[in-house]
């Protein structure tokens, strides 16, 4: 069983690694190149989903377990909206980044897109992890009047 | 280089400027909190806060546009018509308030229903979709901008299907009546979508005054004309307007009684309101089309439901399913007020809005608590549950005559002025005098659906084996609230009255009505 496809789990095993980086990428770096919390979610998303289909299901809800997933997510969009409540804190409209730096805008501008686009990343990494779940796995359990 | 340009002074917002946004966000963080903390002791308490706060936040608005005019929210402080606006005038607070009440009162009879027929794992998430529903109705009403309706829409509309499938614990036919609102939800969804891609098109905006503004000053084109109809037909899916209602009886008959108690109440109402956005203040109402639709269209499917719907309320055997269909023609009603294109027909509709939306919510309550004492909804089960549950029973009795419209009720009143309304019109087209009795008329069918459903109530003997009994004290406050609300509505009708004739006046000034704001915050 360990030897099946012993080239798909070497490269798989140098590959996760190099997507994970290559999403925070795209997460951090979006703001000055094409990039951004969505693509770097589902690149994210990608690293966990090329392990289960690699390595199995089983193995890849070891390393992000499916409760995890559902905190993951939501806890993406309350950063987002964090952002707009500390916002309004400062005396600003609802995600009004200026408030971060009220001198110079842009500065807070770039600030504010970073945090919420994180929140985004977040987010999308948990449902596209939890949307590949739904589909491999089945319900956590069955009890026998649902069938 | 930015940093050099010279940064305009900021005045800063305090909290009541804030009060748009809150209304939305408040709900709206709730939902992610109820997930992360995944505590099913928690995830009651704080729905039930965030309800409680958004109510209080809706009274604040209602109380600051009291007197016309509105509030103007900008978010992220891009100011309208590139960023997009929450603009809250009367007509939409009075449905703020409408659903935000109805979220609050129903969350504690929902704690007992929802126990009782939704299985103890899924609790968490199901508040939580509660909450984003919530955060969706809410969103759709609050906002000046036409997409973000849509956006909005698909919140509520998706955790809607996922509330209604959670009565598959019960009856597992709820996953197909959540799986045929699905469908025709997001048909509904995309051809309300493609009539925004075709206004956007025509006039490359979207915020709603900047919209009306720019349709008022190119006049009709068949793209504005062919937007406006899809728009419509859309919408008219969400509403249940008579010949695209098909997946309502269903939904509410086989979702959880908390839930229909909710949706009842809410969900069609803010889908009419975005019609009477849309036909009233975005599309001119001088222009022959959207007169058209209304005479033509809107008013003789507006009475085939009234009729149809009723009639087939009169032969269901579930009482849940009655009420479904009854919520179909009290919509009619609903239409019809808008169709007649006066303003105490516009102020009929608002009226009829609220007063219904408390009335189904009642009579959907106490169906819900013959269902936690019984088992089930069908007439063979709750017959003689009125002689068993009598606070229960009282309270239903007092909806079903709201329904009918007996006099001393809020359904009279917003039948009444309907009528009225008919009759206004009455001198220059004999066919208003034929509406007028119309909607008579089909007040008798509700006097027979109604008074099916109470003999089976009262007058047939209860099941010697039967153990109900009252239903329990979170149920029955929440449900004499509103027969309370049903009966004071039914006195006391200056206030509504005034303040729907307000909201009626704001949406028949049409474009005029929706001046582009100068994209500052606060009361204007």
């Amino acid at each position: 069983m360990i030897f099946h496809h012993l080239i798909l789990r070497v490269v798989t095993k140098i590959l996760v690694g190099t997507i994970i980086l290559f999403a925070l990428y795209v997460q951090f770096h979006g703001d000055f190149s094409p990039g951004g919390g969505f693509q770097a979610g589902v690149i994210m998303a990608v690293a966990f989903i090329i392990y289960g289909i690699v390595f199995g299901l089983t193995a890849v809800k070891k390393v992000f377990p499916e409760w995890v997933v559902h905190k993951t997510l939501a806890f993406g969009v309350l950063i987002y909206a964090g952002t707009g409540i500390a916002t309004m804190f400062l005396g600003y409209d609802f995600l009004d980044y200026d408030a971060f730096s009220p001198a110079h805008p842009t500065v807070g501008q770039h600030w504010g897109l970073l945090v919420i686009e994180f929140g985004v990343g977040v987010t999308v990494t948990g449902v596209m992890v939890a949307i590949y779940y739904a589909f491999a796995g089945r319900p956590p359990s069955i009890s026998d009047e649902d069938w | 280089m930015a940093d050099t340009a010279v940064v305009a002074e900021h005045t800063l917002r305090t909290f009541k400027d804030h009060l748009p946004v809150l209304q939305v966000l408040v709900p709206f963080c709730t939902a992610p909190l109820i997930v992360l903390l995944g505590s099913r002791r928690l995830a009651w308490p704080l729905a039930f806060i965030a309800s409680a706060t958004a109510l209080v936040i809706s009274i604040m608005l209602m109380w600051e546009v009291r007197e016309g005019g509105y509030v103007a929210y900008t978010l992220g402080g891009w100011a309208p018509p590139l960023g997009i606006e929450y603009r809250v005038d009367a007509a939409n607070a009075f449905v703020l308030l409408l659903i935000s009440a109805i979220g609050t009162v129903v969350l504690p009879y929902a704690y007992i229903s929802i126990k009782d027929e939704i299985k103890a794992r899924d609790h968490t998430l199901m508040y939580a979709c509660w909450m984003l529903c919530f955060t969706g109705l809410l969103g759709m009403v609050v906002t000046g901008d036409a997409f973000n309706v849509f956006v909005f829409l698909e919140i509520s509309s998706l955790s809607t299907y996922v509330l209604v499938a959670q009565g598959a614990g019960r009856d597992r036919r709820a996953l197909t009546a959540a799986y045929d609102y699905l469908i025709m939800g997001t048909i509904g969804a995309t051809f309300f979508v493609i009539g925004l891609g075709m206004l956007y098109m025509a006039t490359g905006t979207l915020n709603m005054a900047d919209l009306a503004d720019r349709i008022a000053d190119q006049g009709a084109n068949r793209t504005v004309r062919s937007g406006f109809a899809f728009i419509i037909v859309g919408m008219g899916l969400k509403v249940a307007m008579f010949p695209l209602h098909l997946w309502l009886p269903k939904a509410y008959t086989f979702a959880p009684s908390a839930v229909t108690v909710f949706l009842s109440a809410t969900a069609t109402k803010a889908a009419i309101y975005v019609v009477m956005r849309f036909t009233f203040s975005i599309y001119n109402p001088d222009f022959s089309f959207t007169n058209n639709t209304l005479e033509i269209i809107f008013a003789p499917l507006a009475i085939i439901a009234m009729f149809s719907a009723s009639f087939v309320a009169v032969f269901q055997t579930n009482f849940k399913r009655m009420l479904a269909y009854s919520s179909v023609a009290q919509v009619g009603y609903i239409l019809l007020g808008i169709s007649l294109l006066t303003e105490t027909g516009l102020t009929a509709a608002i009226l009829h809005m609220f007063n219904h939306g408390i009335t189904k919510a009642l009579l959907f309550m106490g169906v819900g608590a013959y269902v936690l004492r019984s088992g089930g909804a069908f007439y063979t089960q709750i017959a003689g549950l009125g002689r068993k549950m009598p606070i229960t029973s009282g309270a239903v009795v007092i909806g079903g005559l709201s329904l009918i419209g007996v006099p001393g009720t809020a359904g009279f009143i917003s039948k009444w002025i309907l009528v009225q309304a008919a009759l206004e019109r009455a001198p220059d087209n004999a066919m208003f005098l034929a509406i007028a009795v119309a909607i008579v008329l089909s007040s008798l069918l509700a006097v027979v659906y109604v008074w099916r459903a109470f003999e089976v109530l009262f007058l047939q003997e209860p099941d010697p084996n039967s153990t109900a009994t009252e239903a329990p004290l979170m149920m029955l406050v929440p449900m004499w609230i509103m027969a309370g609300a049903c009966i004071w509505f039914g006195f006391s009708t200056e206030h509504l009255y005034e303040f729907a004739a307000q909201a009626a006046q704001g949406l028949l000034d049409g474009s005029q009505g929706m001046m582009i704001s100068t994209g500052q915050g606060g009361a204007h």
